[in-house]
Parts: C-alpha cells; sequence; structure tokens
C-alpha cells in the first residue's frame, strides 16, 4: 500500500520507530539475562570441579570447596522453609476459605504484599534484634528463622490465590454430604489445589536459597563445618559476598563456582515451579 | 423414622463409634481458630518488624534526634552519626534506575501485547521474568567483575569527555573513572527492576477491553496511537503501581548495590564517584560495629529504609488494586 499522503507517511514512520524502539527493548531485557547467564556459565565452569563437592572451605591462598557452605545452605533452607511453609498454608486458608470476604482478609492481603517485597536486610536486622542480640550470639537458628520469615508471604499469596479457584461446587458437594468445614478444606480444596499450592513453595525456596541479606547478621558464616543450630553457619551466599569481595584469586574463583551453583539451581527450581503450574493450574 | 431406620442397621457400632457432632465442632473450630491465628501472624510480623526495629533504632535517635536525617558525618571514632548520605544514595541510584528501568519494561510490555508473535509470547515473558529470579548476589558479583570494568574503560572516560566541559553536567560526570560507584550501582539495579516492570506492565495492559483498542483500529489509529491514546491512558494507574512497586525493590535491595557502590560516606556531585546507600550501609557495617550507638544508628537507618519502603510499596499496592477494580467492574 502507497501513503496516500505525508501526514500518512508521518504517521506510518512514527508507527514504525515506535514498534522498532519497543522491539529494541525487548532485546535489550534479554541481551542482559543472556549476558549474564554467559558470564556465570564460562566464570562458574572454570571454577567448578569435584572438589567443590567435598572440601570445606579454604583459608585464602589455597585450594578447597564449599562444602560446609552447601550443607549450611541446604540446612537453612530446609528449616526455613519447615517453619515457613505450614503458616503460610494456614493463613492463605484462612483468607481463600473462612474469611474471604472478611476485614481482617483485606488487611492481611494487603499487609502480605509489602511484605513480599520488603527489603530482606531489614528481616535480617529484625531477627538480630530478637534472636542474636538477646541470645548473645549467631546462629544457623536465626538464619533459619530469618528465612522463614520470608518464606510466608510467597506461601500465603499462592495458597489464598489457588485456593480461591477451586470451584464452590466442588465444596458445596462435599457439605452436602455431611462432611465438617475442616474435611472439606483438607481433604478437597487442598486437594484441588495441591499444584498450586506446591509451586508456592518451590518458589520460596528458590527466593531464599539465594538470599544473602536476611543471613549476614544472623548466621554470620563460618569457615568450618558445623550443624551446630546454635553456632554461627556458612552459607553458599554469604560466603560467595566475602570470597568475591576479597583479593585472593582463589577464594574469587570458588565464589564464581558457587554463584553458578545457586543460580543453576534457582532457575531450575523455577522454571520447574512454573511448568508444574502450567500443567496442573487453571 | 430415620433415627430408627439407623438404629437397625448392621453398622450401627460402626455409626456410634464415628466422632459425635460436638467433637466435629470442636475440631472445626480449632481449625478455624489456627488458621485465623496465622493470618493474623502475618500482621504480627510486620508489627513486630516495626516494634523491633524502633526499640533498636531508640538510642540513636534520641541522642541526635531529628537531626539524624539531615546530617551527613558518619564517624564511628567520635561516635557522630547522621543518615544524609545514605538516604541520598539510596534515592539517587533508585531515580536513575528508574529512569534507566521504566522507559525499557513499558518498551517490553509493549513488545509482548501487541507485536511479538503468539508462539513467542511465553517464552519471551518467562525468559524476562527469570531476570527478576537470579538472586541479588548474582548481580552484585556480575557488576562487580563484569559490567563495572566495562563501564571503567569504555563509559566512563567517554562520558567524562562528552560532558566535562559543559558546566552542570561535566560536575554530574566528573571525576577519575572508577567503574564502581552510584551510576554502576543505579544500572545494575535497572536491570533488577526491569522485569518487575514489564510483568505488572504487560498484565494491566491486556486488561484493556479488547473492544476498545478494536475501536480506534477501526478509526485508522496505528499501533502507535491506540497504545499512546487509548491502551497507556487506560492502564496509567496500573503502570504507576507497577513502577512504584519496582521502586520499593530498588530502594531496598542491597546485595547487589553492596558490591558496587563503593561503600563511601560521602554526597559528591558526581555520578562516577563512589557512595553508599541504606542497605549497603547496614549490610556493610553491621557485624563490625562496635559501641550501642553505632549499632542503634545502624538499625535507625533500617528504620528509616522500612518507613520510606513501605510507603512506596502500599501507594503502589493501592494503585494497582484500583485498576483491578476496573477491570473487574
Amino acid at each position: 500500500m502507497k501513503p496516500a499522503s505525508p501526514l500518512y507517511a508521518l504517521r506510518r514512520r512514527r508507527n514504525a520507530l515506535f514498534l522498532g524502539q519497543s522491539a529494541l527493548a525487548t532485546t535489550v531485557g534479554l541481551g542482559c539475562l543472556a549476558v549474564i547467564l554467559a558470564t556465570l556459565a564460562v566464570k562458574g565452569a572454570d571454577g567448578l570441579s569435584l572438589r567443590v563437592f567435598t572440601e570445606m572451605t579454604p583459608p585464602p591462598g589455597s585450594d578447597g570447596g564449599l562444602l560446609n557452605a552447601i550443607a549450611g545452605s541446604l540446612i537453612m533452607t530446609f528449616l526455613g522453609v519447615l517453619f515457613g511453609t505450614p503458616l503460610g498454608i494456614f493463613a492463605g486458608t484462612y483468607m481463600a476459605e473462612y474469611g474471604r470476604h472478611d476485614r481482617t482478609t483485606a488487611v492481611v492481603r494487603f499487609v502480605n504484599d509489602i511484605l513480599l517485597s520488603a527489603p530482606s536486610i531489614v528481616v535480617g536486622l529484625f531477627v538480630y534484634e530478637v534472636m542474636v542480640a538477646t541470645l548473645g550470639h549467631f546462629s544457623g537458628l536465626a538464619g533459619a528463622v530469618a528465612l522463614a520469615i520470608i518464606v510466608v508471604p510467597v506461601v500465603v499469596r499462592t495458597t489464598e490465590d489457588m485456593l480461591v479457584l477451586v470451584p464452590d461446587p466442588l465444596r458445596e458437594a462435599a457439605t452436602a454430604l455431611g462432611a465438617p468445614r475442616w474435611h472439606v478444606i483438607s481433604r478437597i480444596a487442598y486437594r484441588a489445589a495441591k499444584a498450586g499450592i506446591i509451586t508456592g513453595v518451590m518458589l520460596a525456596v528458590a527466593r531464599i536459597s539465594g538470599e544473602t541479606a536476611p543471613l549476614l547478621f544472623t548466621a554470620l558464616n563460618n569457615q568450618f563445618w558445623s550443624a551446630d543450630l546454635n553456632a554461627p553457619m556458612a552459607s553458599l551466599p554469604v560466603t560467595i559476598f566475602q570470597f568475591a569481595m576479597s583479593p585472593y584469586e582463589d577464594w574469587r574463583r570458588l565464589a564464581w563456582a558457587g554463584a553458578l551453583l545457586i543460580t543453576a539451581a534457582v532457575l531450575i527450581l523455577s522454571v520447574a515451579a512454573r511448568a508444574l503450574n502450567a500443567r496442573k493450574g487453571p | 423414622m430415620a433415627e430408627l431406620t439407623l438404629a437397625q442397621d448392621t453398622r450401627f457400632t460402626a455409626v456410634r463409634k464415628a466422632p459425635s457432632l460436638r467433637r466435629i465442632a470442636r475440631v472445626d473450630a480449632f481449625f478455624r481458630a489456627l488458621t485465623r491465628a496465622s493470618a493474623l501472624a502475618v500482621l504480627g510480623v510486620l508489627g513486630g518488624v516495626m516494634l523491633a526495629l524502633a526499640i533498636g533504632a531508640f538510642p540513636a535517635l534520641k541522642a541526635f534526634g531529628f537531626e539524624f536525617l539531615w546530617t551527613h558525618t558518619w564517624n564511628p571514632v567520635t561516635e557522630k552519626f547522621g543518615a544524609l548520605a545514605p538516604i541520598y544514595g539510596t534515592v539517587v541510584t533508585s531515580a536513575i534506575a528508574m529512569a534507566f528501568a521504566v522507559p525499557i519494561g513499558v518498551g517490553i510490555a509493549i513488545f509482548l501485547t501487541e507485536i511479538c508473535p503468539r508462539a513467542l509470547r511465553r517464552p519471551i515473558g518467562i525468559a524476562i521474568e527469570l531476570l527478576a529470579g537470579i538472586p541479588s548476589i548474582i548481580y552484585g558479583i556480575w557488576g562487580l567483575f563484569v559490567l563495572a570494568p566495562v563501564l571503567q574503560r569504555g563509559v566512563q572516560p567517554f562520558l567524562i569527555d562528552l560532558f566535562g566541559p559543559v558546566p552542570v553536567l561535566g560536575a554530574v560526570f566528573a571525576g577519575p573513572p572508577y567503574g564502581i560507584g552510584m551510576l554502576t550501582a543505579a544500572l545494575i539495579l535497572a536491570i533488577m527492576v526491569l522485569p518487575f516492570i514489564a510483568a505488572i506492565t504487560r498484565d494491566v495492559f491486556e486488561q484493556v477491553p479488547a473492544v476498545l483498542k478494536e475501536a480506534a483500529f477501526g478509526l485508522g489509529c496505528t499501533t502507535r496511537e491506540v497504545i499512546r491514546g487509548v491502551v497507556i491512558p487506560y492502564a496509567r494507574v496500573g503502570v504507576i503501581g507497577g513502577c512504584m512497586l519496582a521502586l520499593g525493590r530498588a530502594l531496598g535491595e542491597t546485595m547487589a548495590v553492596t558490591f558496587v557502590i563503593g561503600n563511601a560516606h560521602k554526597i559528591h556531585a558526581s555520578l562516577l564517584g563512589p557512595g553508599t546507600t541504606i542497605s549497603a550501609t547496614i549490610a556493610n557495617e553491621f557485624t563490625e560495629a562496635v559501641g550501642d550507638l553505632y549499632t542503634a544508628s545502624l538499625i535507625a537507618l533500617g528504620l528509616i529504609l522500612f518507613v520510606i519502603t513501605f510507603l512506596v510499596l502500599a501507594a503502589a499496592r493501592l494503585m494497582l488494586a484500583r485498576i483491578a477494580r476496573k477491570a473487574g467492574a
């Protein structure tokens, strides 16, 4: 089609420019992702070896691995999810099942959405005040509690969203058969929303496994093997922070290896969570 | 009559063994109370954080009063603390980050809703969202070892040469190219909040009723005119809400910034100089802080950060709730 007038040609040119700009923006966004992942793959693979998984974090200037940091991260992530998930699921249950149109629910939803994006370093300060300052020592347990506080809003949000999607006729049918309310919730609603709730927990795990700020002054760090929850505990993110900021070449190499491990874990978890939700979700 | 037949039933004993109605009611009430308590615990977390920070910050606020907010001395030796430099750094880095991220994020949303072939929408959308999933420490290490050297060698000398002779901009882009500094931190923040803006803007764009767009196309509008004249005005509140949500993230972001900000308690006119933010100051100094006043001052910084982000995020949520109501109505 030939442009009919100069004005029309101008509009078409502006339109093409506009669309070009938005395509460029997308290229920039995807480019950032590609560059970051490529850097991680190259530099991380360089530092990755079997020793990373079998040896403790080394003193500067010598070889070693990240075993104690990996173990610490796994322990604290596990405990964080263990503490945070039940609370989150129950709170989400109240909001979707008992108090769907309550004022309480509206307020809790509002606050929960804020907690969802609240700065995680503030959570660290809070747990420091409550657990570390009062008990007098840094501990892996305090780190786990800090992570749990980050887990809760994620799980609350997905649990509520998923339970609301469960069709009411299912609940009505169960109630008509004489099932008490808690039975309807635990046997019918939870079962129907299972995939979604699990997705929420997986996203929460992905979120906390890379969290550094809340661990800095709760779990602190530990150069040695320790599974004692009352003692400072190493974690992968804090170790990466310490090693990357150091001037030692072998520490930096380990930091990149750790960064690759965390990113791979987080991305695999979030893609798996999405896939689960897409298959079984609404 | 029904009870009679039930009683004659051979399964009568089994029925008797089933929990009595009263017990069922008790369990029901307990379950309800348990879930309600959990929901209230979420409120408790927020209240607890506020309270704990206020108590922890009290010594510093008592010692310095409101002057804490606008003095910029930060001297652990003489125990003189003022929050101006971190507050300045937080606000400036976030503002620059938003200046980069908002146009790009909205551009991505436009691409995804209007231009992108349908088959590519989901993969590209997921790829952008993965950017949000990458932990902040990864952005930090990447910023320090990849982005900062690039800026130091290429971009910053260019900016210094370009703007050096210009009166005001010369001061903004003055100084030796360190690589790390306020501008680097802002760029990292921009990449980090980009997916939030893109995802939320895409979602609110999709809520624009198709009839409105079709009507505009029917009048002969180009895609650009439809987006600027129909889609953006309709979705404005939601887009602003999404941007404020991203701003809340940027303000509170810790690790990525800590890596590249340079951690200097100074207020430079130059964006290329090192600075600090509230969260970076806390992350860097908290475990090394000796003395109650030092610790209390850092907690006071945390309280300021929490209050600022709370207000920004609350405003964001209210705006997003408004657009959701509009779409639902």
